[in-house]
């Protein structure tokens, strides 16, 4: 095998597309454009990297020649309407889904924290928090310890799972998640049933968790108009890569206005990190594409 | 003094209720009862191949538990209909093939009710050889996979995610369960097994509060029930099999009416 350290997911061949190295144009009007991650080979040092994929569910492309590469460090936001194939994609990509067409890699240390989009206790496993903690690997009490207090929830320590809070709950799968030391943390949509404040704490806490413990991050957002600032890059999806880049080059993008609509474009809003302590959101109004030039800015601002 | 074939199902009887705890609590928590329920009527038609092999009848189900088992689980893979919907089919038609296939078979008629219900008092040593045998093999391979399967069993995805192999494990545990249906027939028989797993995992439920100790508490509740049922069936002159299980059932009405009431 040319890359003895890569662990072959799924020995399919990546699907090609027509001979060039355009991506074709879509149904949903988005212009042909280069592929996302520049070209058809599997990037050497990406955590994963997934080339061409494709899922086709009763007769529908849920997925179709999808590129994506999550390198160390790097935190992926992915954005996308409602039933766009976000989580599918990311199934896919942590292996509980097998593509129909294309080709996951992923890097032989790959250590994953995965935070589901939902996550329903079943009352018939009697379990406590520290139990639930211990099963994901890497416990030690002292890390235990340090991780629940970083994510504010050590006084749930002894407590059944099923006598938790939705917010508890969520804030324990993600504590399990990083006590694994992972080298890739993915959140699905892990504000689900959060309030704002609690959102731009998540976000918060993430960006700084990256920063001390260096790991890559897949975020699937619920939101299109608020995306973490700390984003490297911006994966816009609907049923394929629509546009990519840093969080205010996909605002600006055509692609970007014209599945999201106008309106969505004008609220883009990326939420940076103040280190003041205080919770306050800094909505920073974007120029969008042309068509919306005359619209006045929703939002946190007004125009520049 | 107890009779020989009193203290056979005695030992019998508490060999399975160890064998059978940590397999009922997976079959619970993964809530798996109606798997389990159409892998065990189809265990008839598994005494029908021994009998007409001319083999061990324990072998013969075991070997028809698995096959049927895996293709329960392939079955599960469409999504158009509920796995549910097909097991509530599936488990009527396995114990009527298995009651024709027994039928067919010629030579002196099957004792039918005996491989319903189980007849625990014709116990025989080779039948203890298979229950602490296998039990044996089921223990051991059970606690060797304890933490992937307690992880799956939490959250499948989760599991999946953090790199816990989802079909290995499932496979290993159906299999494991087959031999425990198989090893189990002679005691309770193939309609009542189902029970002899589920009914002491829920009577144990509300008192647990770590996975572990329900599996204890599932044993002991057994265990027993197991020794009740068979008094009771000493001096009523009930049957064997069917007198554990509803000892058994009354345990869990117990269970589930106090943490219903203590829940208030």
């Amino acid at each position: 095998m040319a890359h003895p350290d890569w662990r072959r997911a799924h020995a399919d061949a990546p699907a090609r597309g027509p001979s060039s190295d355009r991506v074709p144009p879509c149904k949903h009007g988005c212009a042909p454009q280069e592929r996302p991650e520049g070209s058809a080979s599997f990037s050497a040092n990406a955590l994963i990297s997934a080339r061409g994929l494709g899922v086709r569910r009763n007769g529908r492309d849920l997925l179709s020649n999808v590129y994506i590469d999550i390198s160390e460090r790097e935190i992926v936001t992915l954005i996308g309407p409602n039933g766009a194939g976000k989580t599918t994609l990311v199934r896919v990509l942590l292996g509980l889904e097998r593509p129909d067409q294309g080709e996951v890699r992923r890097r032989d240390d790959l250590r994953i924290g995965y935070v589901p989009q939902r996550f329903d206790v079943d009352a018939v496993i009697p379990m406590t928090v520290d139990r639930f903690l211990l099963l994901g690997g890497n416990g030690g009490a002292k890390r235990t310890a340090a991780i629940l207090d970083e994510v504010d929830a050590s006084y749930t320590r002894n407590q059944q799972l099923t006598e938790l809070s939705g917010g508890e709950l969520q804030r324990i799968v993600l504590a399990r998640a990083l006590l694994r030391e992972p080298n890739l943390l993915v959140l699905d949509e892990p504000v689900q049933g959060v309030d704002y404040t609690g959102e731009v704490e998540l976000y918060n806490l993430i960006g700084r968790l990256r920063d001390e413990y260096g790991f890559g991050v897949l975020l699937v957002s619920h939101d299109l108009h608020f995306v973490m600032a700390k984003s490297d890059r911006v994966l816009c999806l609907n049923h394929h890569v629509c546009c990519s880049g840093v969080p205010e080059a996909v605002a600006q993008h055509p692609a970007y206005v014209r599945i999201f609509g106008e309106e969505a474009a004008r609220a883009f809003a990326v939420y940076h990190h103040h280190h003041d302590h205080s919770h306050d959101i800094s909505g920073e109004p974007l120029p969008v594409s042309d068509e919306a030039e005359s619209e006045p800015v929703s939002g946190g601002g007004s125009r520049a | 003094m107890l009779e020989p074939f009193l203290v056979r199902a005695l030992i019998a009887g508490l060999g399975l209720a160890i064998i059978a705890a940590p397999l009922g609590c997976f079959v619970v928590w993964q809530r798996m009862a109606y798997f389990g329920e159409t892998v065990a009527q189809a265990g008839l038609i598994g005494v029908a191949l021994g009998l007409a092999l001319q083999m061990s009848l324990t072998l013969g189900v075991m070997l028809i538990a698995v096959v049927v088992a895996f293709l329960l689980i392939g079955l599960s893979r469409q999504k158009v209909v509920a796995l549910d919907s097909i097991l509530g089919l599936l488990h009527h038609a396995a114990l009527a093939t298995g009651v024709i296939a027994t039928a067919m078979i010629s030579g002196p008629p099957v004792d039918l009710m005996g491989f319903l219900f189980g007849d625990v008092f014709a116990i025989t040593s080779e039948d203890l050889a298979w229950i602490f045998g296998g039990g044996a093999i089921v223990l051991v391979v059970v606690a060797w996979l304890w933490q992937p399967l307690l992880r799956l069993a939490v959250h499948q995805d989760l599991a999946a995610a953090e790199g816990v192999d989802r079909e290995l494990v499932r496979s290993v545990f159906i299999t494991l369960l087959a031999v425990a249906i198989a090893v189990a027939m002679k005691i309770v028989g193939i309609l009542l097994v189902m029970a002899f797993l589920v009914v002491p995992a829920v009577a144990a439920r509300p008192l647990a509060r770590s996975p572990e100790r329900m599996v204890v508490l599932t044993a002991l509740i057994a265990a027993a029930s197991v020794v009740a049922g068979l008094w009771l069936s000493s001096i009523l002159d009930w049957p064997g099999g069917p007198s554990i299980v509803v000892v058994m059932s009354v345990a869990a009405g117990l269970a589930l009416t106090s943490a219903a009431y203590y829940q208030r």
